[in-house]
């Protein structure tokens, strides 16, 4: 699906965003694979 | 309950041309944060050891707060959305963060009632009005993906517990250099008393960032190339309305919120017992071939799961619809939980499927409940009947625990316990799974005398303030 092509939102702004919760849920994902990891060692 | 301009859900609605995926990070910020309830575990100990009492009155804090989730969501479902998601998360930022200061207080000074008062009550109220504060702006900003909307919000609250417990280990080792992370040490409870005043810090400013970025759409809007009238084709989809004090009058709420009773009940079947369960299923002569470190690796695999099971589930409901999802959900795992009870210990591996999958499906039923209430019931309070809805998930955060640990104290002493002890509890999750399939089965479209009368096109369109007023 496509976007309206005259957005007033900029795009900065979304990808700060995304990167402000992304990267605290990729630390948590990792560090919970890290333990998850014991299970199979 | 009028709220300041600045949070008035007018002050919100997007100009045209506003990019509507800057609404899942908005949610995002808010759900990452509230999922930090489900990460009490990490200073449980720690708190045990400081106030010098029971776990269980330690334990009581947690569920004081799912409790006031499930009530404060069905109180102030309603105002949540007649006020817009900025007034919903500026509030729920405000209990949550307060109710982690408050909480602090309470361990520096020694007193445990502020403990429930700030962390139990307070917070959970934030809680409440948190969870639900995203839920109806998301299935308006994506009426052809609901499910996908509300899956990546839910999930955000499976994640939050995922980023609060190993920072939480990592901010107390900091506060108490003699805490190191491992079961063998125990951080202090000034530690504990510092770390809340910093999570509650963070959280403040995190969910002020979502409340402040949240936008509403304005009425009429749509997707470009989206047609409501395909969405209409699929069964059990309305585009008529229902209002939340309806809503509660029809059979089909109660049976979902049957459904969501026991999709939940099941799945803290397992939860609640996760790591010991795993080293009792493959007990043999007093030792468990599953070793602590590893059974900590297999909560950490139910934890992928759950958040995971949230987004995909979810965002698959889109395609087959919700009926049929539950139908998996409910039909399938309780295929899975009768492999569990009957040969779940034949294998380590066996076992780790049969969990994560049934743990998906839990996860699934939580993120796709808002996209089934949209499909009966309608955008118009979606918010409001969401948060009636979630009084199912207080009585099964007291159901299940109360059900696994009934039966396990009835069969012997912890950490003697072997896998056929857990068979009456699982055969019980198998009874209420089939109650939850049927209730599932029994869901038709809500009748045309519950709709809220259609607007006369020629007028200006209802708000949901005015209509609320009827």
């Amino acid at each position: 699906m496509t976007e309206p092509q005259q957005t007033h939102t900029p795009v900065g702004l979304i990808a700060f965003a995304w990167a402000l919760v992304g990267v605290p849920l990729v630390y948590g994902l990792y560090q919970t694979i890290k333990t998850a990891s014991s299970l199979f060692s | 309950m009028a709220v300041p301009s600045f949070l008035a859900r007018e002050r919100i609605i997007a100009r045209p041309g506003f990019n509507r995926w800057l609404i899942p990070p908005a949610a995002l910020a808010v759900h990452l944060c509230i999922g930090q309830v489900y990460a009490t575990s990490v200073y449980k100990l720690a708190l045990q050891k400081d106030f010098g009492t029971s776990l269980t009155r330690i334990g009581i804090i947690f569920s004081i707060a799912i409790v006031m989730l499930g009530l404060s969501a069905a109180l102030f479902g309603t105002w949540v959305d007649r006020n817009g998601p900025r007034a919903a998360m500026f509030t729920a930022a405000c209990f949550w963060s307060a109710g982690f200061l408050i909480g602090s207080l309470g361990i520096a000074t020694g007193q445990l009632w502020l403990l429930y008062l700030g962390y139990g009550v307070i917070g959970g109220i934030g809680l409440g009005i948190g969870y639900i504060s995203p839920v109806s702006t998301l299935i308006k900003w994506f009426p052809d993906r609901p499910g996908l909307a509300t899956g990546m919000a839910i999930m955000g609250f499976g994640g939050g517990a995922l980023i609060a417990t190993p920072l939480s280990r990592q901010l107390m080792g900091l506060y108490d250099p003699a805490y190191d992370g491992t079961a063998a040490t125990v951080a202090s409870g000034d530690a504990v008393a510092k770390l809340f005043v910093t999570l509650g810090l963070v959280y403040l400013v995190f969910m002020m960032f979502g409340a402040f970025i949240v936008r509403v759409p304005a009425d009429g809007w749509r997707p470009d190339g989206f047609d409501p009238a395909t969405v209409k084709q699929k069964a059990l989809v309305t585009t008529d309305s229902v209002s939340a004090g309806n809503a509660i009058r029809t059979p089909q709420f109660w049976l979902l919120w049957v459904v969501l009773f026991c999709n939940v009940t099941a799945g803290i079947g397992i939860l609640e017992q996760a790591s010991p369960m795993i080293q009792d299923f493959f007990r043999n002569g007093g030792t468990s071939a599953v070793a602590v470190a590893a059974a900590g690796g297999f909560v950490g695999v139910l934890s992928l799961f759950n958040m995971a099971g949230r987004f995909v589930w979810s965002s698959t409901s889109d395609k087959i619809g919700r009926k049929p999802i539950y139908m998996v959900y409910l039909g399938v795992g309780l295929v899975m939980y009768v492999l569990l009870a009957t040969v779940g210990s034949s294998a380590p591996w066996l076992f780790v499927v049969l969990a994560a999958v049934i743990i998906s499906f839990y996860g699934g039923g939580f993120a796709t409940i808002p996209a089934y209430l949209r499909d009966l019931f309608g955008t118009y309070q979606v918010g409001a009947v969401h948060g009636r809805l979630l009084t199912a998930w207080s009585a099964a955060g007291v159901a299940g625990p109360l059900i696994v640990n009934g039966v396990l104290d009835s069969r012997g002493t912890p950490g003697q316990l072997v896998a056929g002890d857990y068979r009456p509890a699982l055969f019980i999750m198998v009874g209420l799974l089939a109650v939850g399939f049927v209730a599932n089965l029994l869901v038709r479209p809500v009748a045309a005398r519950w709709h809220e009368p259609k607007a006369d096109p020629s007028l200006p369109t209802s708000t949901p303030e005015t209509s609320a007023a009827r």
